[in-house]
C-alpha cells in the first residue's frame, strides 16, 4: 500500500501536512504528535523581520468554527533560521516554510534568506485577511499574484506554493494567476473574513473587529474551491479547510487535492494529525486501494 | 506523548447561585499539576470546538483528583454544569506556569483575589510554605463562597462591592486597609484586570514583590496558535516581541513584567 505523494518533485510520506499558523513551528505539538510521522510540517508565517500582531481579543469560537486575528505575529526570519528550522530539522518530515510580507521586497527578503537554508518548500500567504497591508491585497487581484508569484520563482532555491484566499468571486482565476506565475502547487484556502459581535456588551468580539473563519463550518466551502480549481489548473494542489477526519481528508483528495493540511483541528484535537494518517491508511486497506494517487481527482 | 485525558466526574455542585464546584479524576492531569496551573475542558458539543480554561481550585495528588471552580458563563460553562457522579469529561493539563511557591517561603504571603479570581488561590493558600498567609477575597455582594475553604491556611478578608459583607469596596481597596496593620511581603493576585491593575500600582509604590495571574481568550491553549497573548514591557525570549503566551509563560508573570 502506498502512501506517498509528490509535490513539484518533493515525495511527502503520506499527504498529511499542518496548516500554517495552527502548528507553530512544530515545538509544542512535538509533545503529542511524532512530527516524523507527518508528510510535512508546515511553519507559522515568517516575516523578515518580528511582527507584535494584532491586538487582543485575537480569537472567537464561532458554531463549528472559530474567527481568528492573531495578524500573523512571528518572531521574524532571524530567530527561525536559528532556533525554529533546526528543531524541525531534527526530524523525518518535510519542512515546508511559509512565507509573509507587508510588500513584495518584504517577501522576498524572506525567500532570499532561505535560499541556502534546510528547507523542502516554501509556501507564499497572499491571503491573509487580518493585516493592513500585503498578506490578502496579492491574493485577490490576479495580476498581482501573477507578478509576485514570478518575483518570488525568479528567487527561489524551493518548490514554490502559493496559498490562495477564498475570499473572492472566482478562485480559479487566482489558481491561474499562480500558474501563469510559474507556482509549482497551490494551497487553498486560507480563511474566510468574518465578525462576530456580542450583544450583551454590543461590540466586537475581536479586537481587529473582523476575523479569519476557520474549522469545520468551512469545509463544504474548501471542498468545493479544491474541485473547482483542480479542474482549472495542472499543478498540484494542498487541500485544507476545516479537515477533522480521515473522511474530510479523503473528500479533498477525491475533489482533486495531491497533498491535505489539518489546521483548526490540532487546537481540539492535538493528535489530529496522525489519527488522521491512520484513518486514510485504513481506508486504503479496507477499500482493497493499492495507491493513494489513485484517488487524487478521482471524483468528477 | 501527551494526550487528552479523560477525566471521571467525581462529584459537582452548586456552591452559590451559578457558581459550580467539580472534582475530577485523573491521575495523570493531578499528579503533576501545581497550584496557579490550569485546565483545558472540552465540550461535548461538536459545536463548541475550543477549549475552556479553568484553574484548579484544589490538587488531591493521592487521589488523583483535582477541583475545578467556576462560573456559568456561556453555553461551555453551561454544559459543564450539566455534568454528573460518573459521566466523564476531556481534559488537558496541568497547563501554564502556576503561583512561584518558593519567593513565597517563609514570607507574609498576601493572596488577593476577586470572583472567579477567587478559586486558584485555594491550593495555593494550601501549598505555601509561608511564614502566615491572608487571603483578601473581593465579591459582588453577600453572596460569597470557598471563603470557608480558605479559613484552616489563611487569615481571611473579604470585601464586596456593595458592602453588604465585611469590607465594602475591591479586594485591592481591602489589601490596603489590612497592610496597614500587616504589611505583605509578597503579593499574588488573580481576578479582572482592574483590580490586578490596582494590585499593581501598590506593590510597586511599597515596594513588595507581587505576581499576577493573568486571563486571555484561547484557542491552542499549548502555545502554538499565539491567541493568548498579553503585553509585555520587554521583548519576550520566545515571541521576540513584546508579547507573552498567558497559556505557556503564564498564566502567572512577575507584576513588573506586565504592561496592564
Ligand atoms: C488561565 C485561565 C484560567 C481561568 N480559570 C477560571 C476559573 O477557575 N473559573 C472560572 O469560572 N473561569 C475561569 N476562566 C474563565 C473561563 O475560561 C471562561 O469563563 C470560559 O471559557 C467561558 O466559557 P463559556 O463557553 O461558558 O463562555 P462563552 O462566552 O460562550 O465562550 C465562548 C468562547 O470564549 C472563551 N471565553 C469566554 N470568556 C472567557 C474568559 N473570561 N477567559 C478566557 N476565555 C474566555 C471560551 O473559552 C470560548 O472559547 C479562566 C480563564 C483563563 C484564561
Ligand atoms: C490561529 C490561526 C492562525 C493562522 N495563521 C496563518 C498563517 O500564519 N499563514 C497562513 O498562510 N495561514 C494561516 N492560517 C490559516 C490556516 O493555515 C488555514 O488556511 C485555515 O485555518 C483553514 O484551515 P482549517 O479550517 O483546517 O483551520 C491561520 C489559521 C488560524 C486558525
Ligand atoms: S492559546 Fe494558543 S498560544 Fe496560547
Amino acid at each position: 500500500m502506498n502512501l506517498s505523494v509528490d509535490i513539484a518533485g518533493v515525495t511527502l510520506k503520506n499527504p498529511v501536512m499542518t496548516a500554517s499558523g495552527t502548528f507553530g513551528s512544530g515545538m509544542e505539538y512535538a509533545d503529542f504528535v511524532d512530527l516524523s510521522a507527518l508528510g510535512a510540517v508546515v511553519t507559522k508565517g515568517v516575516a523578515d523581520v518580528p511582527w507584535p500582531g494584532n491586538p487582543t481579543p485575537r480569537v472567537a469560537e464561532t458554531y463549528g468554527g472559530m474567527l481568528n486575528a492573531i495578524g500573523l505575529q512571528n518572531p521574524g526570519i532571524d530567530v527561525f533560521l536559528e532556533r525554529d528550522l533546526p528543531f524541525l530539522n531534527q526530524f523525518d518530515t518535510k519542512v515546508i516554510v511559509n512565507v509573509c510580507g507587508h510588500s513584495e521586497e518584504e517577501y522576498l527578503r524572506v525567500v532570499e534568506r532561505l535560499a541556502d537554508a534546510p528547507v523542502d518548500m516554501l509556501e507564499i500567504n497572499i491571503s491573509c485577511p487580518n493585516v493592513k497591508a500585503g498578506g490578502i491585497t496579492f491574493g485577490t487581484d490576479p495580476v498581482a499574484t501573477e507578478r509576485i508569484t514570478r518575483e518570488v520563482k525568479k528567487r527561489a532555491a524551493q518548490p514554490v506554493i502559493m496559498k490562495l484566499t477564498p475570499n473572492v468571486t472566482d478562485i480559479t482565476v487566482a489558481a491561474r494567476a499562480a500558474e501563469n506565475g510559474g507556482a509549482d502547487a497551490i494551497s487553498l484556502i486560507n480563511t474566510l473574513t468574518g465578525m462576530k459581535i456580542d450583544v450583551k456588551t454590543r461590540s466586537f468580539v475581536l479586537a481587529n473587529k473582523t476575523g479569519g473563519l476557520s474549522g469545520p463550518a468551512i469545509k463544504p466551502v474548501a471542498v468545493r474551491m479544491v474541485y473547482q480549481c483542480a479542474q482549472a489548473v495542472q499543478i498540484p494542489i494542498i487541500g485544507l479547510g476545516g479537515i477533522t477526519t480521515a473522511e474530510d481528508a479523503l473528500e479533498f483528495i477525491l475533489a482533486g487535492a495531491t497533498a491535505v493540511a489539518v489546521g483548526t483541528a490540532n487546537f481540539f484535537n492535538p493528535r489530529a494529525t496522525v489519527e488522521i494518517i491512520d484513518g486514510i491508511a485504513d481506508y486504503l486497506q479496507q477499500n482493497r486501494i493499492e495507491d493513494i494517487r489513485s484517488l487524487i481527482g478521482a471524483v468528477r | 506523548m501527551k494526550k487528552i485525558e479523560t477525566a471521571k466526574v467525581i462529584s459537582q455542585e452548586e456552591i452559590s447561585s451559578g457558581i459550580f464546584s467539580l472534582w475530577l479524576e485523573n491521575e495523570t492531569v493531578a499528579g503533576s499539576a501545581a497550584a496557579g496551573q490550569f485546565v483545558n475542558l472540552y465540550c461535548n458539543n461538536a459545536g463548541r470546538l475550543l477549549p475552556r480554561p479553568i484553574s484548579l481550585c484544589e490538587i488531591d495528588r493521592e487521589k488523583g483528583r483535582i477541583r475545578l471552580v467556576y462560573r456559568v458563563q456561556g453555553k461551555g460553562t453551561e454544559e459543564f454544569s450539566a455534568l454528573k457522579a460518573g459521566d466523564t469529561v476531556k481534559v488537558l493539563g496541568p497547563n501554564g506556569n502556576g503561583f512561584p511557591l518558593d519567593e513565597a517561603a517563609g514570607k507574609l504571603l498576601y493572596l488577593v483575589s476577586g470572583g472567579i479570581g477567587i478559586p486558584p488561590m485555594l491550593q495555593t493558600a494550601k501549598d505555601a510554605a509561608s511564614a502566615g498567609t491572608v487571603s483578601v477575597m473581593g465579591y459582588r455582594n453577600a453572596d460569597i463562597f470557598l471563603a470557608n475553604d480558605f479559613a484552616a491556611h489563611a487569615k481571611c478578608v473579604i470585601s464586596t462591592d456593595d458592602g453588604s459583607f465585611g469590607i465594602q469596596g475591591n479586594a485591592a481597596y481591602a489589601l490596603a486597609q489590612t497592610a496597614e496593620t500587616m504589611m505583605p511581603e509578597i503579593i499574588f493576585a488573580c481576578g479582572p484586570k482592574v483590580l490586578l491593575a490596582a494590585v499593581k500600582k501598590y506593590a510597586q509604590e511599597n515596594g513588595i514583590p507581587c505576581y499576577l495571574s493573568m486571563e486571555e481568550r484561547m484557542a491552542c491553549g499549548v502555545g502554538a496558535c499565539l491567541a493568548c497573548v498579553c503585553e509585555s514591557a520587554e521583548v519576550d525570549g520566545h515571541t521576540h516581541v513584546k508579547n507573552k503566551r498567558v497559556c505557556k509563560e503564564g498564566p502567572v508573570f512577575e507584576a513588573g513584567e506586565i504592561v496592564l
